[in-house]
């Protein structure tokens, strides 16, 4: 236990009996992989199949008590009031100027019971804005083993393992099943653009939860992979997902002062609702709001097959630099060069033409190329199949 | 009657391609297809209840992403899925595993010759430098080396450029390596009897050709230049079987206002003043166009629908000694549940691409010897893939599809094909996998037995021959299919052909229905739809 800098999930074990290449990294402390074999099988499992992903380093964060909904409405941008019992919304908080702390989903377990999944440690934040509210708010990162089943054929696995009612559970709708004796908590949520679930259940049970469902695949029935990171990160991208903290810099984090990015910033706007009761950083958003667009993160496809990671943006060959790509993937499933990129827009406006700088190695000499750019008004890329009740087999 | 722009004849992968740019231009373009399922060799038929064949083409890496991006195939459905692992067995019970994890590929190789493992390095950056040559071919029109005008001129300078980047030495190499067979070849790297089969398979697949044939080593880079996401030389199912290639294709082609008919064999094209007007059906139905471009193979097209009477005398005489020799079968297995392989360990990872029984080369030539006595290989070479280890959507959960490619079937044993003959090749193939796998022929629900003669007559591919035509050097680039012809455009004025009895030549690589489709498009005067090569440098 020593010899680890690593914190060690309720999943480990298994994690680390499939892991053949031996590439971990931290995730919120934990010991997470980045691969277990190869990005592509471990990518075409999440498009193709059914992958199989330890969500346990997430934040989890239990909000209890008789104010919590008014705390989590005051807290996010989103209107919460609505949220029902066993639905899940995607969130963003704001600190008072307005700028992104984190992200996340908030899961409605009961009348004042909430659960807040987040990418970043958000104790010290929650607590600073409970001031005035009756809530109860727990870390239970630790305390929860969670795990995503995320694919096609996802739906037909927890099937086959005997989770029944699957076929009515909408998109963002939760429900409770006990399995073999097991406790789970299942919401049809996932961060691949593709049909999925997600799984929770105590630490105790993770192992037999986990080998209940790779058992699926150990058995031949079904092709499931443990996957790592780096091919979330791709399907992500693919599914036009943001990053806190690799597409921007979160607000609580950010040490230079044009670093943090309000929701406009990142063309969540969506998420923003004026209409709600008064939450943290309306004030300045309104104020934003009446403000020319001076910059955007935009869904940004780059021409070519070169790889355009860290490229800057210019407004034409060797024009004036707009921009700078934030993340990017080689699409498998397009064939084409997906970014998340940062413009400077001009009177408020995307400029018509953007193109990238690209600077890539062949034989350990650098070259470099210019590819034009078109932005994207919708993911990239989502699947019919997953927002379909009931989902198709595969 | 509506009008059309284009009409092409042949709803294969070609077709359908040439068919999507020249939708994609705005010409109104009809595709015509004899079956009624579209695809032609790129099918996926339901052909045992719940199990889905790939019944003809099975595994795809050719297929140029150029025109995946610019057809927005991704979006029309299609997901090419990369195989992992491959393996040949061998007759003594051991195996040469090729895995997709390249320090486990090095250890096995160095199990079999530690020499070979360190000459696989060698080996595999020479392939990489024809490839990387080569690939930069396969989006362009190849120059008429015989004409003076400028485009083929430069067109031909860009061809010379590229091969004077090479060093004297590898120009060598490079000349020699066209005109070699694969047993010498690769005999200059391995010492390994299974490494040197191994890697022979793939120069032989689809050709009249064996191991020992000057010219193989050339179809070795046929089949190691196509790419998986960049992934030089890797392959790939297609979810869905290689039906969903046609299928995202169609699915394009309509999105720009195409229209296809099924079940409308062309009987012949028509022409008036050595122009082709349009096409008449077998029903008797006439269609008119100002381009009618031919899918088929050069066989077919000049020989089976255009009339003699309206050809040059010359291109007739090319077609009948077009090299077009059908070679190969298949078969086609439901399986009631996984096969086990007695050589492999529980789990192994190498069921999961391509598997082979052939360990020796002279296993190889001995099975060609039996093709050119017209006869099947009593020991043939197969090239063998289970993707339901993948593709959930091909066979019920648990149960599996098996694509058995068969070197070598001759288009017609002594005395022509009959059922008991069909069955006795089948079960050739069947017994060759028995001595590999204890539960294989146990697991057996339904097995398609397909030789050229199936081949030929569904697909319409002539004597089955997969590539539309022997890839020997007589027959490649700008000899492709016949020399002066090799730019997309027919003999007669208005007419041009798409298939792969074009450059760049067989494959499910989309490249010739592509380049035709500039060619037309230039001659119309409209707006190039076509993608550029994205280049590897």
């Amino acid at each position: 236990m020593t010899s680890s800098v690593f914190q060690k999930s309720p999943f480990q074990a298994r994690l680390d009996a499939l892991n053949i290449v031996q590439q971990w990294t931290s995730w919120n402390g934990y010991k997470s992989a980045q691969v277990f074999d190869t990005i592509a099988s471990e990518y075409f499992a999440i498009r193709s199949t059914c992958s199989l992903m330890d969500l346990t380093p997430m934040e989890k964060f239990r909000i209890t008590g008789p104010d919590s909904q008014r705390f989590l409405n005051r807290l996010v941008t989103r209107d919460l009031s609505n949220l029902a019992i066993d639905r899940v919304a995607y969130v963003i908080w704001c600190n008072d100027e307005g700028k992104v702390l984190d992200d996340g989903t908030v899961f409605r377990l009961g009348e004042n019971d909430f659960r807040l999944c987040a990418q970043h440690h958000q104790l010290d934040w929650l607590s600073i804005s409970r001031l005035g509210f009756n809530v109860n708010i727990e870390k239970e990162t630790d305390d929860i083993a969670a795990l995503a089943v995320q694919g096609p054929t996802s739906f037909s696995v927890l099937n086959k393992v005997g989770i029944e009612g699957l076929d009515k559970l909408k998109p963002f709708q939760i429900c409770q099943q006990s399995i073999s004796g097991i406790e789970i908590m299942i919401s049809r949520t996932g961060f691949t653009g593709d049909l999925g679930y997600e799984l929770w259940t105590s630490p105790e049970n993770a192992l037999d939860l986990w080998d209940l469902i790779y058992g699926q695949c150990e058995n031949g029935n079904f092709d499931i992979r443990a996957i790592g990171l780096h091919a979330l990160n791709m399907v992500r991208i693919e599914a036009g997902f943001i990053m806190p903290g690799e597409d921007f810099v979160t607000a609580e984090t950010a040490v230079r002062a044009d670093r943090s990015r309000s929701p406009f910033e990142l063309g969540l706007s969506w998420l923003v609702d004026f209409e709600k009761p008064y939450f943290t950083g309306k004030k300045a958003l309104q104020a934003e709001a009446l403000r020319p667009a001076n910059r955007r993160l935009v869904k940004l496809s780059v021409e070519g097959n070169k790889p355009p990671a860290d490229a800057f943006l210019y407004d034409k060959e060797n024009g004036k630099r707009i921009g700078t790509v934030k993340s990017c993937v080689w699409s498998p499933i397009l064939k084409a060069n997906l970014t998340l990129s940062d413009i400077e827009f001009e009177n408020g406006s995307c400029p018509e033409k953007i193109w990238a700088e690209i600077y890539y190695q062949k034989e350990l000499e650098w070259k470099s190329s210019w590819s034009q750019c078109h932005v994207s008004h919708k993911p990239f890329w989502k699947n019919a199949r997953a927002s379909l009740t009931p989902p198709m087999k595969f | 009657m509506e009008n059309f722009d284009a009409i092409v004849i042949g709803a294969g992968h070609n077709g359908l391609t040439n068919a999507a740019f020249l939708a994609k231009a705005g010409l109104k373009v009809l595709v015509l297809e004899k079956n009624e399922y579209i695809g032609g060799a790129t099918a996926s038929l339901e052909l045992h209840k719940n199990w889905k064949y790939s019944n003809c083409s099975y595994v795809c890496s050719l297929f140029r992403p150029e025109i995946y991006q610019s057809l927005d195939l991704g979006r029309h459905g299609l997901e090419v899925v990369p195989l992992q692992g491959s393996v040949t067995f061998k007759q003594d019970g051991d195996y040469l595993g090729s895995y997709h994890q390249s320090d486990l590929w090095r250890r096995e190789v160095a199990r079999h010759s530690k020499k070979d493992a360190d000459a696989a390095v060698r080996f595999d950056a020479d392939l990489m430098k024809w490839c990387r040559l080569i690939r930069g071919f396969l989006l362009r029109t190849p120059p008429d080396p015989a004409s003076f005008r400028p485009r083929d001129a430069l067109e031909f300078a860009f061809l010379l450029k590229k091969f004077y980047s090479l060093s004297e030495s590898e120009l060598y190499e490079f000349i020699r390596f066209f005109t070699m067979s694969i047993a010498n070849y690769l005999e200059q790297y391995f010492e390994s009897d299974v490494i040197l089969a191994h890697f022979s398979g793939g120069s032989i697949i689809g050709t009249g050709l064996g191991v020992y044939s000057p010219g193989t080593a050339y179809v070795l880079l046929h089949h190691a230049m196509g790419d998986v996401d960049g992934n030089v030389g890797s392959w790939g199912f297609a979810r869905g079987g290689m039906g969903s290639v046609a299928a995202a294709l169609s699915s394009s082609f309509l999105s720009f206002g195409g229209t296809i008919r099924k079940s409308s064999e062309v009987k012949k094209i028509t022409v008036s003043n050595q122009t082709a007007t349009g096409v008449e059906l077998v029903s008797g139905e006439i269609i008119n166009a100002n381009a009618i471009i031919s899918n088929l193979d050069a066989k077919r097209t000049f020989l089976k629908i255009i009339d003699e009477s309206d050809l040059p005398e010359d291109i007739v005489k090319r077609a009948k000694n077009f090299k077009i020799r059908g070679s190969s079968g298949k078969v086609n297995i439901a399986l009631d549940g996984m096969p086990i392989f007695s050589a492999l360990p529980d789990k192994s990872p190498l069921t999961l691409g391509h598997m082979h029984f052939s360990d020796t080369l002279e296993r190889l030539e001995r099975a060609y010897d039996d093709w050119k006595d017209d006869r099947w290989s009593s020991d043939p070479y197969v090239d063998m893939v289970i993707p339901t280890q993948y593709d959930p959507t091909m066979a019920p959960p648990g149960k599996h599809m098996m694509s058995v490619f068969v070197q070598y079937c001759p288009v017609s044993p002594e005395g022509g094909w009959d059922d008991k003959k069909k069955k006795a090749f089948g079960d050739t193939v069947i017994n060759q996998i028995g001595d590999y796998s204890p539960n294989f022929k146990d697991l057996i629900l339904h097995a398609e037995i397909r030789t050229p003669h199936e081949i030929e007559k569904e697909v319409g591919l002539t004597e089955g021959n997969i590539f539309q035509g022997e890839l020997t050097l007589d027959q490649l680039m700008f000899n492709r299919p016949f020399p002066g012809y090799a730019q997309y455009r027919g003999p007669l004025k208005r007419m041009y052909m798409c298939s792969s009895s074009n450059h760049p030549g067989g494959g499910v690589m989309g490249a010739p229905g592509a380049n035709a489709a500039r060619e037309i498009l230039r001659d119309f005067k409209r707006k190039n739809t076509t993608p550029e090569d994205f280049g590897d440098d």
